[in-house]
């Protein structure tokens, strides 16, 4: 039994340890809102925060998360992620809303180390984020807008 | 094997031919379903449950459910459907959520279409009155029932903001919402006149934003949980048309979690109790092929094949008169557009509960009822017994508008095969992993073109003799007999021709449909992926070699007056050039709309291509939702571009070459450019345009393109130029 923090909540994990997190949220936990959209870590829809850093839940192995803190869009309600949410819905970004666990958690780190971010920090931090309904322009200006939220 | 299995054995849709023809030709309008606006019987419906009707559902807790029949996979349709109901019920924006429609033809039919499905950028053109009669016989019925509870004269009595007042009383919507179910059906509504509307044409806030922005439980097929519920993955052949010669499941049986291996024709399936276990079990099996009867051919023999063809004569298609005037310079060009896969990020999945009477499926469902009639031809049930739980699709982009509902039907084997083996109605989740979805064929089909065009002395056009060579997607399917005509499938030439917007002297069309073993589907905007890449970076290449402006060139041929509109806004709209910039422009009509772009492009140092800003004109009739058609234009641009940058599928020996993300690579954020959308305010019936913004991205960025480095992009895609 693996032991974490998941969601601010003390939680254990059957899986074997080589089971990825993603698969373990979602079949054994009942987390299906990080999503798969690849499995090796090409995509983004799976990232959640492990240990406060954004990670691919699809490479990442259950066996190397005993202690840790996991953090998935479920339980993501810091004032930076609901800065970004506000703005989700404010600029309508999500289409289809299968890459958006992942876009938010991704942009959720990138306003917590740079809160002004320019296209360019927007691009390069996003970049690993596909979305096949190419939400990218709205995800951009969301992004500018959940900062403003912020900053209040 | 399975699909050939499916198409020997499926019954023909009830498709009407007339809905196909209208389909094809680009449709507008729609059909009343004039018994369809009954309230369900209040037996049906339970008691104290409301004003119920198919379309819309107005619940005493003051909740309108308006009920969905199409698929909603990001295109935003159920906020279309909604807008519509809420507009001419007046209700409150807040009070409106969606459901959606079980699958039932007589119901809940693409009027354009006969079954109930979407596609073809339909959604809202069949059902722009349907829906708004719906929700102005509710209202019609609410104010009756607000006049027989109050005692007063109904003209008095109007709704505004979900409130039903005569001016001294007031009620909500729910309030009323019984009392309405007892009222009698208005034989004819009056629909409410332009200026009358409050949302249509202005906004209505999406019903789905929240709950994507929270990972909120039950939206997707993927999400699908249930008690007992047990995971499917198979193992396909790696060529299409291959069957299972021998199979050793041992290692994988011994495999935790494992709960049975089943063996169909062309395929074995693991069933286990994770779907991470199920791929991994999948993934140690080990099997044997028999490839006499698959697709053997790889890229490079098949564009042999195809090039050989460009030299013969096709299958006429369109013919125009030639010009009388002397042709003084030729262009000649050959196109390649290869396979793409449609990579939904919601990769395929499907839950099916099978009991032997009763099936239910849990998928984002695109044609329901076709679906429905072969999961239960599958079973050897009746369709009556089979549901279909429509869920939100993670994308499609036309993956899952499938004619032969290949992966309904797998699901079905396996879960027969299951209560056989098992004799329990388990729920069973069908998985496709990524690498199973990129090689999984259904792709847009490879094309090649080859135009020969003159000008006269004038720099007028003369002659445009075009050949195409393309497998028909319907060809060989059930629709067939709807989208192939005189030997010609309409999804292959769609965009050229009398389809077209422009009308161009000596235009000749023909084509050669080769057989081909790789499935293949519609992929957002189907042919007009490629027919308008083709014409619009000849006209382009013709507007030089004339010395003429290309705006200019192309208003000399654009006969239809709402092209040339588009086309004028968007050049107005983008202003000058930008410093360091190269622009190209498109314009193009598919599905009713249309569009135009104009693309501003730099050359990065090494030599590839960023698109920094589109501007978008854009007509689609009525604009029903503004920020949705601005998204609809985005993203349908995106993929346009996506595509033409670095999306190719490519076979070896039967093979396909590509796998995941690392090796099909789409469009990312940094590849995105800016994009402004103007909108048309039109008051034609509307159109489409979940598909419409993405033919025209791909020659507007090539022309750009073809003036900044004197490359000419006739091979796609981009990449193999260095470009991308
Ligand atoms: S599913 Fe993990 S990155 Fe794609
Ligand atoms: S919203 Fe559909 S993939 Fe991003």
């Amino acid at each position: 039994m693996i032991k974490l923090t998941l969601n601010g909540e003390p939680r254990e994990i059957a899986a074997a340890g080589d089971t990825p997190l993603l698969w373990a949220l979602r079949d054994e936990l009942g987390l299906t809102g990080t999503k798969f959209g690849c499995g090796v870590a090409s995509c983004g829809a799976c990232t959640v925060h492990v240990d406060g850093a954004p990670v691919r839940s699809c490479q990442t192995f259950v066996g190397d998360l005993d202690g840790a803190t996991v953090t998935t869009i479920e339980g993501a309600q810091d004032a930076t992620t609901e800065a970004i949410r506000t703005a989700w819905v404010e600029l309508e970004v999500p289409q289809c809303g299968y890459c958006q666990s992942g876009q938010i958690l991704s942009a959720t780190t990138l306003l917590r180390d740079t809160p002004k971010p320019t296209d360019d920090d927007i691009d390069a931090a996003m970049d690993g984020n596909l979305c096949r309904c190419a939400t990218y322009a709205r995800i951009r200006k969301a992004i500018h807008r959940a900062s403003e939220i912020m900053e209040g | 094997m399975l699909n050939r299995f499916i198409a020997q054995t499926m019954p023909t849709p009830a498709l009407t031919r007339r809905g196909f023809l209208k389909l094809s030709a680009g449709a507008t309008g729609g059909l009343m379903l004039g018994a369809a606006l009954r309230p369900v019987s209040a037996a049906a419906q339970g008691a104290a449950d409301g004003l119920a009707t198919p379309f819309v559902h107005i619940r005493p807790d003051n909740t309108v459910v308006v009920i969905v029949k199409h698929l909603d996979k990001g295109q935003g349709t159920a906020t279309g459907l909604a807008t519509l109901v809420a507009d001419e019920l007046d209700a409150d924006s807040a009070q409106v959520t969606t459901e959606f429609a079980p699958a039932n033809t007589d119901l809940y039919a693409n009027t354009l279409m006969g079954v109930q499905g979407t596609g073809g950028s339909t959604a809202m053109a069949n059902s722009w009155q349907q829906y708004r009669e719906a929700g102005a016989t509710a209202r019609a019925m609410l104010i009756a029932a607000a006049a027989q509870t109050w005692g007063v004269d109904p003209a008095g009595i109007s709704i505004a903001s979900g409130q039903i007042t005569d001016g001294s009383q007031s009620a909500s919507l729910g309030d009323m919402a019984e009392t309405a179910a007892g009222q009698s059906v208005p034989e004819s509504v009056t629909l409410k006149t332009p200026d009358q509307w409050v949302y249509i044409g202005k906004s209505f806030p999406r019903v789905d934003v929240v709950r994507k922005t929270q990972g909120a439980t039950n939206m997707y097929g993927m999400d699908v949980a249930m008690e007992g519920l047990v995971y499917a993955v198979s193992l396909r052949s790696p060529r299409f048309g291959g069957v299972l010669a021998g199979l050793d499941a041992e290692e994988a049986r011994a495999m935790p979690g494992v709960i049975d291996v089943i063996q169909l024709p062309d395929r074995a399936t693991v069933i286990a109790e994770s779907t991470w276990q199920a791929i991994q079990a999948r993934d140690a099996l080990s099997a044997e092929w028999d490839f006499s009867q698959a697709e053997n051919r790889g890229t490079e023999e098949l564009r042999a094949e195809y090039t050989a063809l460009l030299d013969e004569d096709g299958i006429a298609f369109h013919s125009a008169v030639v010009s009388q005037a002397d042709t003084e310079q030729v262009i000649e060009a050959d196109y390649s557009f290869p396979y793409l896969a449609h990579t939904p990020m919601e990769p395929i999945d499907v839950t099916v509960r099978f009991d032997g009477t009763e099936a239910t499926f849990w998928t984002g469902s695109q044609i329901q009822t076709l679906d429905q009639n072969i999961g239960a031809q599958v079973l050897g049930i009746d369709p009556g017994s089979v549901s279909i739980e429509t869920l939100w699709g993670g994308g499609s982009f036309g993956r899952r508008a499938i004619y032969d509902s290949h992966y309904v039907a797998e699901a079905a084997m396996i879960a027969k095969a299951w209560l056989e083996t098992h004799g329990d109605a388990r729920p069973i989740k069908l998985v496709w992993t990524r690498e199973d979805d990129v090689r999984g064929g259904y792709y847009r089909p490879m094309h090649m073109h080859r135009v020969r065009a003159g000008l006269d002395a004038d720099g007028n056009i003369t002659s445009w003799e075009q050949r195409v060579v393309g497998q028909g997607i319907a060809i060989g399917t059930a629709f067939e007999q709807f989208m192939v005509r005189d030997g010609v499938d309409a999804s292959s030439v769609e965009g050229l021709g009398e389809h077209s917007a422009y009308t161009i002297p000596g235009w000749s069309v023909d084509i050669h449909h080769p057989e081909v073993g790789v499935p293949v589907l519609w992929w957002r905007s189907v042919g007009h992926t490629h027919t308008a890449y083709v014409v619009e970076t000849m006209m382009d290449e013709l507007a030089e070699a004339a010395g003429a402006d290309p705006v200019e060139f192309r208003l000399r041929y654009l006969t239809d007056p709402r092209a040339r509109g588009v086309l004028e806004l968007a050049i107005n709209k983008a202003g000058t050039v930008p410093e360091g910039l190269t622009r190209g422009i498109a314009v193009h009509k598919s599905f009713g709309s249309y569009v135009a772009e104009v693309a501003d492009v730099r050359i990065r140092e090494d030599g590839t291509v960023k698109v920094e800003r589109v501007t978008c004109g854009v007509d689609c009739g009525v604009p029903i939702n503004p920020s949705n058609i601005e998204a609809q234009v985005q993203g349908g641009l995106g993929y346009g571009l996506s595509a033409i940058l670095r999306e190719e599928i490519t076979l070896t020996e039967g093979e396909v070459n590509q796998s995941n993300f690392y090796d099909y690579t789409p469009l990312r954020i940094s590849d995105m450019p800016q994009v402004d959308v103007h909108i048309v305010q039109s008051t034609e019936a509307p159109t489409g345009i979940g598909e419409p913004g993405t033919p025209p991205i791909g020659p507007a960025v090539a022309n750009a393109v073809r003036r900044a480095t004197g490359t000419i992009v006739r091979e796609l895609p981009f990449s193999l130029h260095g470009l991308a």
